[in-house]
C-alpha cells in the first residue's frame, strides 16, 4: 500500500495520465475556441468588405408585413421583434399539439404492432413501413395540396356532425368563448389541480406503506375532472359559451378556424412522427423479458397489473431516451412549415431576413432558438428519465 | 498515453496549416468560401496594367468582377425559373425570358459569345444573399429597385429594364372588381418580395382587412391560388400575366384594373465594383440605343458596313474607344445586338403579341413613343 503510494507520487507530471488527460481537454477547448474565433474573424472581414456590420438594432424597426396566424395582436405597425415572437409562438403551438397527438397515436401503433390479432398487427406493420420510407417534405406537401386544399370551397362546405366545417379555407371547429365568470372558473380549476396533486402524493404514500399499488394517476385525474365539473355546475353563468363556426362572406368565421397550413403541417408531422414513436414503444415493450411477465403472473398479478406494475415501468426506461429524440425531431422538422406556408419561426425569420438583408443575424438567431427549444425539451425528458431510472443497490 | 501524442501531433499540424493560410488573408472557411475564391483570383492576376484602368485612383474592388468572370470563362447570372416571359425553363430545357436574354447580352458584351452564361435559378428570398455572397455575378430576376435594396441589401440597381406595377388577379367568375371587394378575404402572396409589403401598405390605407397566405415561391403561391386557397393573388402585373398563362385555364382569371405600386424591375450588381456596374448599365443602354437607331440583329452587319452617323459609328465601335473605357472590346454593343438583339427584339421574343405572355409595351416604349426608355448619349 505505502509502496504504491510512494510510486504514484514520484511519477513526473508529464507522465501522469490524469494530468495529461486534463491537459488534453484544455488543449482541445483552446483548439475549438481558436477555430471558432478564426471563423468569426473571417466572416466579419468578409462582411466588412461588403460594408455590412452586424447588429440587432434593426429588430426594433416597423416590420411592414402581415402575418396570417398570430397568437397575440400583431399588425404591420409592429416591430420585427414582435413578428419573430409571433413565429416562435406558432412553432411552439405546432410542437406541443404535435407531440401530444404523436405520442397518443404512437403508443397505439406500438401496441398494435405487438397485437396477436393478425390483421391489426399487419396493418400497423404496413403503416410503419410505409411512413418510415417516405420523405417528410413530400408527405407534408401531399397533406397540403392533396388533402386540405382539395376540400370543397366555402360555398360547398362539408359539415360534419358536431358542427365541424371542412373547406379549403380551413377547418372550423366549435370553440368556447370565455364569459364574465371565466376568471372564477379558472380559480376553481387551479384548486382542482392542487387537489389532484395532493391526491396523487397521498395515494402514492399509501401504496408504498401498504405495498398495494392504487391507480394513482387515474384517481388524481378523476379528482381534477370532478372539481372542474362541480365548478361548471355551481357557477350561475357558464364560464364558456359555445361558439359555432359558420360560413360568412368569402370565409369562415366564429368557432376556431384551423388554417389548411396548420392542419397540413400538424397532421403530417403527427402521422410521420407517430410511426417512429410506434417503433420505439414496440422495442421498449419487447425489451422486457418474458420471464418477468411469467414471474408476475405466477405471483398472482392479473394481465393489467402485470402491464402496469411490471412491464411499463421497465419498458419506459428503454423508451424515454429515443422518445426524447423523436420529440426533438418533431420540433425541428416543424421548420418545414415553409413548404406549406405556415408562418413558424423559421418562416417569419426568413421573411425578416429577406426584407432587411440581415442574413447572418437572423440565421444565428434561428439557430439559437431551435437550440434553446431542443435543450429545454431534452432537459425535461432527462429529468423524467432520471426519476424513473432503475435504482441500483 | 500514446493516443494523446497522436492527437497533439495532429493538432499541431492542423494549427500550422490553418496559420499558414490564415497569415496573409483571413482563411477561407464556411459559407464565405466562394467570396474568398473570387478575391484570390484577382490577387494572382493583377489588373493594374489593364487598358481600361482610368486615370483616377481606382478603389479596392474596382474591376474585380470582370477579371473573375473572364478568368472563369463564363458569367454566372441569378435568374428566375418560374416566370414565363421573364425567366423560366422552356420546353427544350433552355432558359428563356427577357431577364435571361439580358444575361446573354451581358455575356455577348464581355466574351463576344452569348452562350457563355451559367444560369442560377434563385427564389425571391434567396436572391440578395446569393448576390452578396458572390455566388452570382449579377442578379437579373424581375427585381424591384428600392432604397433598402440599394443600400442595406448591399447592391446597386442598374437602369430599369421593365417598368411595372403591382396588380391583383381573381377568378373571373368571382365578381370581384375592386380591392375593397376583397374585404375579409384571403390573398395569396409570395414572401421576400416588395409585393407582400405593398399589399400590406395598400390594404391598410384602404382600411380593408384581409388574411395573407404567404408562400415561398411562385409555383407554391399560384398552386394554392389555383386550388382556391385564396380569393385573389397579387404580384407584379407582368408576373400575373406570365403566371396566368400557365394556370390550368388562363381565361378563367382576370387581372383587376388597379395598380397598387410602382415596380421598376432591373438587374442588380454587388456594391464595390463600379466598373462592373458601368458594364451592366451600358449593356442595357446599348439595347435601348439599338432600338432607337433601328439596328437589329438582322441588319447590324449592314449598318456597320455603311454607317455614317457618328453616334451609330461610336456605338458599333467603328469610331472612338467606348468599349475599351468599360474594360471591354470596342465592338461590345455590336456583339450584343448581333447575338441577342436590341430591346424591341428581346421584348417581342418574350412578351410580344405572338407569345402567350403578351404585355403591351406601355411605359416600356422608347421615349420617342411616349415611353420611359431613354439611353444617354454614347460618347
Ligand atoms: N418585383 C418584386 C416581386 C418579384 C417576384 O419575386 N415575383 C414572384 C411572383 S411572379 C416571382 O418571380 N416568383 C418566382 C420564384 O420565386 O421563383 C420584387 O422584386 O420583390
Amino acid at each position: 500500500m505505502s509502496r504504491d503510494e510512494q510510486q504514484k507520487t514520484t511519477i513526473p507530471f508529464w507522465r501522469d495520465e490524469r494530468i495529461l488527460r486534463f491537459l488534453g481537454q484544455i488543449v482541445f477547448v483552446l483548439f475549438v475556441l481558436f477555430v471558432g474565433a478564426l471563423i468569426y474573424q473571417n466572416m466579419k472581414a468578409g462582411l466588412a468588405k461588403q460594408g455590412i456590420t452586424l447588429s440587432y438594432s434593426f429588430f426594433n424597426g416597423v416590420s411592414g408585413f402581415d402575418i396570417a396566424e398570430t397568437a397575440f395582436p400583431y399588425d404591420r405597425n409592429s416591430t420585427y421583434w414582435q413578428a419573430f415572437l409571433v413565429g416562435l409562438a406558432n412553432t411552439l403551438s405546432v410542437g406541443v399539439v404535435g407531440i401530444v397527438f404523436a405520442t397518443i397515436l404512437g403508443v397505439i401503433l406500438g401496441v398494435a404492432r405487438l397485437s396477436t390479432n393478425f390483421i391489426i398487427n399487419r396493418l400497423a406493420a404496413f403503416y410503419l413501413e410505409l411512413i418510415r420510407n417516405l420523405s417528410l417534405l413530400v408527405f407534408l406537401i401531399f397533406w397540403y395540396l392533396g388533402v386540405f386544399l382539395k376540400l370543397p370551397r366555402v360555398k360547398e362546405a362539408i359539415i360534419w356532425p358536431g358542427d365541424i366545417i371542412l373547406t379549403n379555407r380551413g377547418v372550423g371547429i366549435p370553440w368556447g368563448i370565455p364569459t364574465a365568470s371565466f376568471p372564477t372558473f379558472r380559480l376553481i380549476l387551479i384548486f382542482g389541480l392542487i387537489l389532484a396533486v395532493i391526491v396523487f402524493f397521498a395515494l402514492r404514500a399509501y401504496g408504498q406503506r401498504t405495498g398495494r399499488a392504487p391507480l394513482t394517476l387515474l384517481w388524481s385525474i378523476l379528482t381534477f375532472i370532478l372539481v372542474g365539473l362541480l365548478g361548471w355546475i355551481i357557477l350561475p353563468e357558464k364560464p364558456l359559451t359555445l361558439d359555432l363556426p359558420l360560413v360568412k362572406g368569402l370565409n369562415l368565421s366564429g368557432g376556431k378556424i384551423l388554417s389548411p397550413e396548420f392542419m397540413a403541417l400538424t397532421s403530417g408531422l403527427v402521422l410521420y412522427t407517430a410511426a417512429f414513436i410506434g417503433e420505439v414503444v414496440r422495442a421498449g415493450i419487447q425489451s422486457v423479458s418474458k420471464g418477468q411477465v411469467e414471474a408476475s403472473r405466477a405471483l398472482g398479478l392479473n394481465a393489467f397489473q402485470t402491464l402496469r406494475l411490471v412491464v411499463f415501468p421497465q419498458a419506459l426506461r428503454v423508451i424515454i431516451p429515443p422518445l426524447t429524440s423523436q420529440y426533438l425531431n418533431l420540433v425541428k422538422n416543424s421548420s418545414l412549415a415553409i413548404a406549406v406556408g405556415y408562418p413558424d419561426v423559421f418562416y417569419v425569420s426568413n421573411t425578416i431576413q429577406n426584407q432587411t438583408g440581415r442574413a447572418v443575424e437572423m440565421i444565428s438567431l434561428v439557430m439559437v432558438t431551435y437550440l434553446a427549444i431542443s435543450l429545454f425539451t431534452s432537459l425535461l425528458m432527462n429529468w423524467y428519465n432520471q426519476r424513473i431510472k432503475l435504482v441500483e443497490r | 498515453m500514446r493516443k494523446i501524442f497522436v492527437v497533439l501531433t495532429l493538432f499541431t499540424a492542423f494549427v500550422l496549416a490553418l496559420a499558414a493560410c490564415g497569415g496573409a488573408a483571413p482563411a477561407p472557411s464556411g459559407e464565405t468560401v466562394t467570396v474568398k475564391e473570387t478575391v484570390v483570383v484577382t490577387v494572382e492576376v493583377p489588373v493594374a496594367g489593364s487598358p481600361a484602368a482610368p486615370a483616377v485612383v481606382a478603389p479596392a474592388g474596382y474591376g474585380v468582377t470582370l477579371e473573375t468572370v473572364k478568368a472563369r470563362g463564363n458569367l454566372i447570372c441569378g435568374v428566375n425559373s418560374q416566370v414565363p416571359g421573364f425567366g423560366y425553363v422552356d420546353a427544350d430545357g433552355n432558359f428563356a425570358g427577357i431577364d435571361v436574354d439580358y444575361c446573354r447580352a451581358l455575356a455577348a458584351a464581355i466574351f463576344g459569345d452569348a452562350s457563355k452564361v451559367e444560369f442560377r435559378p434563385v427564389t425571391a428570398a434567396e436572391r440578395f444573399t446569393a448576390l452578396q455572397s458572390g455566388e452570382i455575378d449579377i442578379l437579373s430576376r424581375n427585381t424591384t429597385w428600392s432604397l433598402v435594396r440599394d443600400t442595406e441589401l448591399g447592391g446597386n440597381f442598374v437602369h430599369t429594364t421593365f417598368y411595372d406595377g403591382q396588380g391583383m388577379m381573381v377568378p373571373a367568375d368571382s365578381g370581384l372588381t375592386t380591392l375593397e371587394d376583397l374585404e375579409g378575404g384571403t390573398i395569396c402572396v409570395q414572401t421576400g418580395t416588395t409585393t407582400e409589403l405593398n399589399l400590406s401598405d395598400v390594404m391598410a390605407s384602404l382600411g380593408v382587412s384581409y388574411t395573407p397566405a404567404v408562400f415561398e415561391d411562385a409555383d407554391a403561391t399560384f398552386a394554392a391560388y389555383a386550388e382556391g386557397r385564396c380569393d385573389a393573388v397579387t404580384t407584379d402585373k407582368s408576373g400575373l400575366v406570365s403566371r396566368r398563362s400557365v394556370l390550368p385555364d388562363p381565361s378563367a382569371h382576370v387581372i383587376m384594373d388597379v395598380t397598387m405600386s410602382k415596380e421598376p424591375l432591373g438587374p442588380m450588381v454587388r456594391h464595390g465594383d463600379d466598373q462592373w456596374f458601368d458594364i451592366a448599365q451600358w449593356t442595357v443602354f446599348a439595347m435601348f440605343a439599338g432600338e432607337e437607331f433601328d439596328i437589329t440583329s438582322a441588319n447590324v452587319d449592314d449598318v456597320k458596313a455603311n454607317a455614317t452617323a457618328p453616334e451609330v459609328r461610336r456605338l458599333l465601335g467603328l469610331e472612338g474607344d467606348l468599349g475599351l473605357k468599360l474594360g471591354l472590346t470596342n465592338d461590345f454593343a455590336y456583339n450584343i445586338i448581333k447575338l441577342v438583339g436590341n430591346y424591341e427584339e428581346v421584348y417581342n421574343r418574350n412578351l410580344g403579341p405572338d407569345t402567350p405572355t403578351y404585355i403591351p409595351r406601355g411605359l416600356n416604349s422608347l421615349y420617342t413613343e411616349g415611353g420611359l426608355l431613354y439611353a444617354p448619349p454614347f460618347r
